[in-house]
């Protein structure tokens, strides 16, 4: 039996593997003994493909595979929770120049062209290219190296499409004499790596869970390709798992936005933002940490409510103390947990993980709607357009018919904020207005501390 | 042996693979729950490493200096991708525990 066969078969083994280790995180229990399934799949496919016959020098792969686990290793133990959507960009990133890569090596090292190959050639790069600066993009928008907000310019969709509809044309001429293309090769990553940049410098910073769920997605894409421009069945298994998986995640950050992809991509939302007339009715009641105390204190049943400022005040630990003496002082704490709180999907529950808070406590958006009206205090701390009532209110607002939390409904809601400045989308929230509501002003952190230590002085 | 090896480019059988794995991908994924979506996304990032395959054999294969270089290169991102990726997701992941309701009383 050739190794061929041999490698083959080990390949069939890694897809289960992978399959096996993604439907084990379907529960938090079994979570973490699937991402080791699917490691172990990784490994097998990898010292297989080391024996293959066409593998002939290891000096560079070597060389290559010891770099690259220094690194890789490195940034996954150092990496901050509160940096995960960076990381994540970033690795989208790599996914994708590994795709461009791997595609422009087949290119350089085609004798004969066929016209399937140069077309997966052509899609592992372009998408490939996309991918990698469109993430790199991404990665400095999240760790701020460049500004959040949308950069936007006149003629920008113009711009676009004519490169897209370029990159399309040089795609066909490449694969009506692909031995002859260089140069149009090379000017096809050239494009896709500007395509990338601007597609992603108009999206504002909240809008970034959708982004690099998209990315995430076509990093699978990329791959994919590759894989069938290399034809192997490994390579195409795994990448369309990831690309599956990242279109799965951009349909649910779209839908908790309520907005659709087009509208996301090319929206520009942030920037243009006409604040229409809304009419908000009552005053802002601020409160005092110690007055805080006293509705806490007696409260039977408490949710909080976080947001991109907790990841940001780093006010995660504090707030799973208070969480604590409150349970203990015999109230109910959950945490509730909007789909697109913070920058990346389920960002909150990692942090809120890491802080030691138990996964039960962490309840999605449509559970605690059902029971928040029995809540007594709800604690909204760095969170503001995802509890807005106007997206259930207000026909005007730009936000209408986003699903929110429902914060309002409750007895009373404390409202943790720095000052009155509006949330990213710039809509005034009705919230803080209302009858029910007390704005507790002042960094997350100290205030959550403030209320802590008042609990530790009774 | 022709029946178990089919090397050339069998357009039939590679669709066949993508689109079974596409259905099984919606399948499995969709039903991984909210608070995991972060888990799930730096893991895929560890899977989509899987191009880590491709680099190696383009790396090896000795054809010219390119090759070699973006061959290397490829090495290096999809191996940061594997290990990076696999381990912060286990290390995200062990952070989920569940805290014994005793503690209350």
């Amino acid at each position: 039996m050739s190794i061929y066969v041999l490698v083959n078969l080990v390949y069939i083994v890694a897809a289960v593997l992978f399959i096996l280790g993604l439907k084990m995180l379907t529960s938090p229990r079994t979570a973490r003994k699937g991402n080791l399934i699917s490691a172990i799949g990784m490994f097998l496919a990898v010292v297989m493909t080391l024996l293959s016959e066409e593998v002939i020098d290891y000096r560079w792969i070597a060389a290559g595979i010891v770099v690259g686990s220094i690194i890789g290793a490195f940034s996954a133990r150092l990496v901050a929770m509160t940096q995960m959507p960076q990381m994540v960009a970033l690795f989208n990133g790599f996914g994708g120049i590994t795709s461009l890569l791997v595609g422009w090596a087949t290119y350089h090292a085609m004798a004969t062209f066929d016209l399937f190959t140069t077309t997966t050639i052509f899609l592992a790069v372009f998408i490939g290219g996309i991918t990698f600066s469109g993430s790199l993009v991404a990665w400095g928008k999240l760790a701020t190296y460049i500004s959040g907000r949308p950069i936007l310019f006149s003629g920008q969709t113009f711009l676009n499409g004519a490169l897209f509809v370029g990159m399309l044309l040089a795609g066909a001429l490449l694969l009506m004499s692909p031995s002859g293309g260089y140069p149009l090769f090379i000017g096809i990553i050239i494009m896709s790596l500007l395509l990338g940049i601007l597609v992603v410098i108009p999206i504002g910073g909240a809008d970034m869970p959708v982004v690099i769920s998209l990315l995430n997605s076509y990093s699978g894409i990329a791959g994919c390709a590759a894989g069938l421009a290399i034809q192997n069945n490994i390579l195409i298994v795994a990448g369309a798992l990831v690309g599956a998986s990242g279109i799965i995640l951009t349909n649910v950050m779209c839908k908790a936005m309520n907005r659709s992809i087009t509208n996301v991509l090319f929206g520009g939302f942030g920037a243009a933002v006409t604040v229409g007339d809304m009419e908000v009715e009552g005053e802002v009641k601020p409160i005092s940490a110690e007055d805080t105390y006293f509705i806490l204190e007696a409260a039977g049943s408490v949710v909080f409510v976080p947001g991109y400022g907790m990841a940001v005040a780093q006010a995660q630990h504090a707030l799973r103390e208070l969480g604590d003496i409150l349970e203990e002082n015999g109230s109910d704490v959950r945490y509730a947990i909007h789909p697109v709180a913070g920058r990346m999907p389920g960002h909150m529950n990692v942090l809120l993980a890491e802080a030691n808070v138990s996964y039960d406590k962490l309840i999605e958006m449509d559970d605690i709607n059902r029971t928040i009206a029995s809540v007594d205090v709800c604690v909204v701390i760095g969170a503001n357009d995802v509890v807005n009532p106007a997206a259930r209110e207000s026909k005007v607002s730009p936000i209408y018919g986003m699903p929110i939390i429902n914060v309002d409904q409750a007895m009373t809601v404390i409202v943790l904020k720095r000052s009155m400045a509006p949330g990213f989308a710039g809509i005034d929230n009705n919230l803080f207005y209302k009858e029910n509501t007390r704005m507790l002003f002042g960094d997350a952190k100290s205030s959550v501390e403030t209320i802590v230590s008042e609990f530790k002085k009774s | 042996m022709d029946l178990i090896v089919c090397r050339s480019s069998c357009l039939i059988c590679m669709s066949m693979v993508l689109i079974l794995a596409i259905f099984v991908g919606f399948e499995v994924i969709s039903k991984v729950p909210a608070k995991l979506h972060t888990p799930l996304m730096s893991g895929s990032n560890a899977i989509s490493g899987i191009t880590l395959v491709g680099a190696i054999i383009a790396a090896g294969s000795v054809e010219s200096s390119l090759t070699l270089i973006l061959g290397t290169l490829a090495v290096i991102f999809a191996t940061i991708n594997v290990v990076g990726g696999y381990m912060v997701t286990d290390r995200m992941l062990e952070m989920f525990k569940k805290k014994p309701d005793g503690e209350r009383e």
